[in-house]
């Protein structure tokens, strides 16, 4: 997609609110038909970025191009893209069919155009029978799929999400994210998400924008920001992780050699790194890749290290083994994911059981900061 | 936890409704009473009713009441309104606290003051005192309870509604007539009635700020109770007290509609199962 002109660009926007600097000198560009998230804590600048584009703010500095026009001057009545605010924001005095035709009737549709409209929009988020209802005579899942349909009835360019399902509850925000995606599919609408919640940013998004404090941290893809996160702030935001501070050692073509703060532990890995010998770095090492067994390891074997199991938190579908590794006095931790795959097993890991902890050369990656 | 009322309770009830209402209920008696003399009861009759509207007099003051009480209220809500809305939406601005505070100064500040300076205002500006210098007082006085009430509406006021419609391609003028305005009308008219009841029933701003010809009702009948009570003015009084009653229950129920219409609001705002 790269290729193609961008549809979205941020373009060294700046956004200062008195002496807090909201968004900081950021460039970002998005490309039509994207499903792109971005994602961070609170106060990183992420909302401000999208009402910045929506036209309920207007940046310090710096230029914000949709689909070639420069939306400097532009207020929010006349932009091509529709929100779908956290709140909803349903008008609250009238029907369903009322909200959904609201801004179909600022273009000056004829009436039979906008009952069209709405009645394809009823049908697209299943809301037929609710037409006629009020916002308050509605279920929080019912309001959300209101707020959706009324911000694509009038088939905008972009469609702006502000955490949109965060009001509701686990099972229904899982099956409303598939759903976003199949309508996203269904009208190739470019759509722009704003959450915090990283399962949400990867479970519908094509790319993410990791952000933190107004800057941009890592643009990727869901796989690569999880995989090759460029940072420990990405590797940690992201789901859950090991950092092991370690040391380079060794250097060659085939890989790096890292010497660990964990006695006992040396990394040997196939990546490259353009640290220096004796540069600090730090190794991060996703729980699920780390393999646990009872046993003691092999001498001066590398990527292995002996633990003493220190907690259990049992999931169901997995358990996260927390395992003491290196000298007993500095509390060093090194989680490990098991997968329950059987419903019983004949020698479980359990309490203060000796273990040996390894991963393969492939499984983490070095980060510099 | 049922407990019934104790002994202390009811007779500090009775006590204190006596206390507000018993005078107010002798008048609605005697306005029905068929003596000429205000003291003594020569049986039920409505004939002071019926004279009442022959009273010329008396009827013009209504008519002019009747008048000042709806174009001051009108005039009040749509200044209040537009206070309340400054002083909730624009965030801070320099003298915002000094500006909320002027606008509720008017509340506790005796009427004589606001009355005399009015009085004083008028004769500098050489205006010919009369109906409309009545409009402006009660205006301005009135304007200050509608701002109060309309606030309370307003800050529960979800403003992402708002930038829904702006973001579906609707104009801030037009958003505030066709969202903001309906969604707040409950205050607004609660609002309006109360300036309404207010100026129906004041007497002090009234005599200072008017002029020949425009003499208010509460004007009327106090002139007339220094030259003696008559039932008639029992008759009047009653009517003042039921209109009046009626404004503030219409009021306090387009109120308790608003109340109950926020918490409804709120929860489209927090999304709950409803």
């Amino acid at each position: 997609m790269p290729d193609h002109p961008p549809f979205i660009e941020f373009r060294d926007v700046t956004k200062k609110f008195g002496d807090f600097t909201a968004v900081n000198n950021l460039s970002l560009k998005i490309y039509e038909r994207e499903f792109f998230a971005l994602l961070g804590g609170s106060g990183c600048g992420k909302t401000t970025l999208m009402r910045m584009l929506a036209g309920f703010e207007t940046p310090t500095s710096g230029q914000i191009f949709l689909d070639g026009q420069d939306l400097a001057g532009i207020p929010a009545f006349r932009r091509p893209s529709n929100m779908m605010f956290q709140s909803y924001a349903l008008f609250p005095h009238m029907s369903v069919e009322k909200n959904i035709a609201f801004g179909l009737k600022q273009d000056k549709l004829s009436a039979s155009q906008v009952s069209d409209r709405v009645e394809e929009m009823l049908r697209l988020t299943k809301l037929e029978q609710f037409a006629k209802r009020k916002p308050h005579q509605l279920s929080g899942g019912q309001r959300q799929r209101v707020a959706l349909a009324r911000s694509l009835a009038k088939r905008p360019k972009v469609l702006l999400l502000d955490e949109p399902l965060g009001a509701l509850d686990r099972k229904l925000r899982e099956e409303t994210q598939f759903e976003l995606m199949n309508i996203q599919e269904e009208l190739k609408t470019t759509f722009l998400i704003v959450t915090h919640d990283q399962e949400e940013a990867m479970t519908v998004a094509d790319r993410i924008a990791v952000m933190d404090k107004g800057e941009l941290v890592q643009v990727a893809t869901p796989a690569e920001i999880y995989e090759a996160p460029n940072s420990r702030f990405v590797a940690d935001f992201i789901g859950d992780v090991n950092l092991i501070e370690a040391t380079v050692s060794q250097k060659s073509a085939s890989g790096t050699r890292l010497e660990s703060v964990c006695e006992g532990l040396a990394i040997e890995t196939d990546q490259e790194t353009d640290a220096g010998i004796g540069d600090r770095v730090w190794y991060a090492i996703r729980p699920e890749k780390v393999r646990i067994a009872h046993g003691r390891r092999d001498e001066d074997a590398t990527n292995q290290i002996n633990g003493l199991v220190w907690d259990i938190a049992y999931l169901g579908d997995v358990s996260i083994i927390h395992s003491k590794v290196g000298e007993a006095e500095k509390d060093n931790i090194l989680r490990a994911t098991f997968a329950n795959v059987s419903r019983m097993v004949e020698n479980p890991i359990t309490w203060d059981d000796e273990v040996v902890l390894a991963f393969d050369r492939d499984a983490g990656v070095i980060l510099r900061g | 936890m049922t407990r019934g009322p104790t002994w202390f309770n009811v007779t500090s009830l009775v006590v204190g409704f006596s206390f507000l209402y018993l005078p107010i209920v002798l008048l609605v008696i005697y306005s029905f009473n068929k003596s000429r003399l205000v003291t003594v009861w020569g049986g039920f009759s409505v004939e002071w009713y019926v004279s009442l509207l022959h009273n010329e007099q008396l009827l013009d003051a209504a008519w002019v009441t009747l008048r000042v009480a709806f174009v001051s209220a009108s005039v009040a809500t749509v200044l209040g309104t537009a206070a309340a809305l400054v002083l909730v939406r624009s965030g801070r601005f320099i003298g915002r606290s000094l500006f909320s505070g002027m606008i509720f100064a008017p509340l506790v500040m005796p009427e004589v003051i606001l009355g005399l300076s009015l009085l004083l205002l008028f004769v500098a500006m050489d205006q010919s005192r009369g109906f409309w210098t009545v409009i402006l007082a009660h205006t301005t006085f009135a304007m200050c309870y509608v701002a109060v009430v309309v606030q309370s509406r307003l800050v529960g006021f979800d403003k992402s509604i708002e930038e829904a419609a702006e973001d579906l391609g609707c104009p801030p003028v037009k958003t505030f007539f066709l969202i903001t305005l309906p969604i707040i009308l409950p205050g607004v008219v609660a609002g309006w009635m109360l300036a309404f009841t207010l100026s129906l029933d004041d007497l002090v701003i009234a005599s200072f700020t008017t002029g020949p010809g425009a003499t208010t009702l509460p004007m009327k009948i106090y002139s007339q109770v220094r030259l003696g009570v008559t039932p008639e003015i029992n008759a009047v009084c009653t009517i003042l007290v039921v209109l009046v009653t009626m404004g503030v229950i219409a009021a306090s129920l387009a109120t308790r509609r608003q109340q109950v219409q926020k918490e409804r609001d709120e929860r489209t705002a927090f999304g709950a199962e409803g």
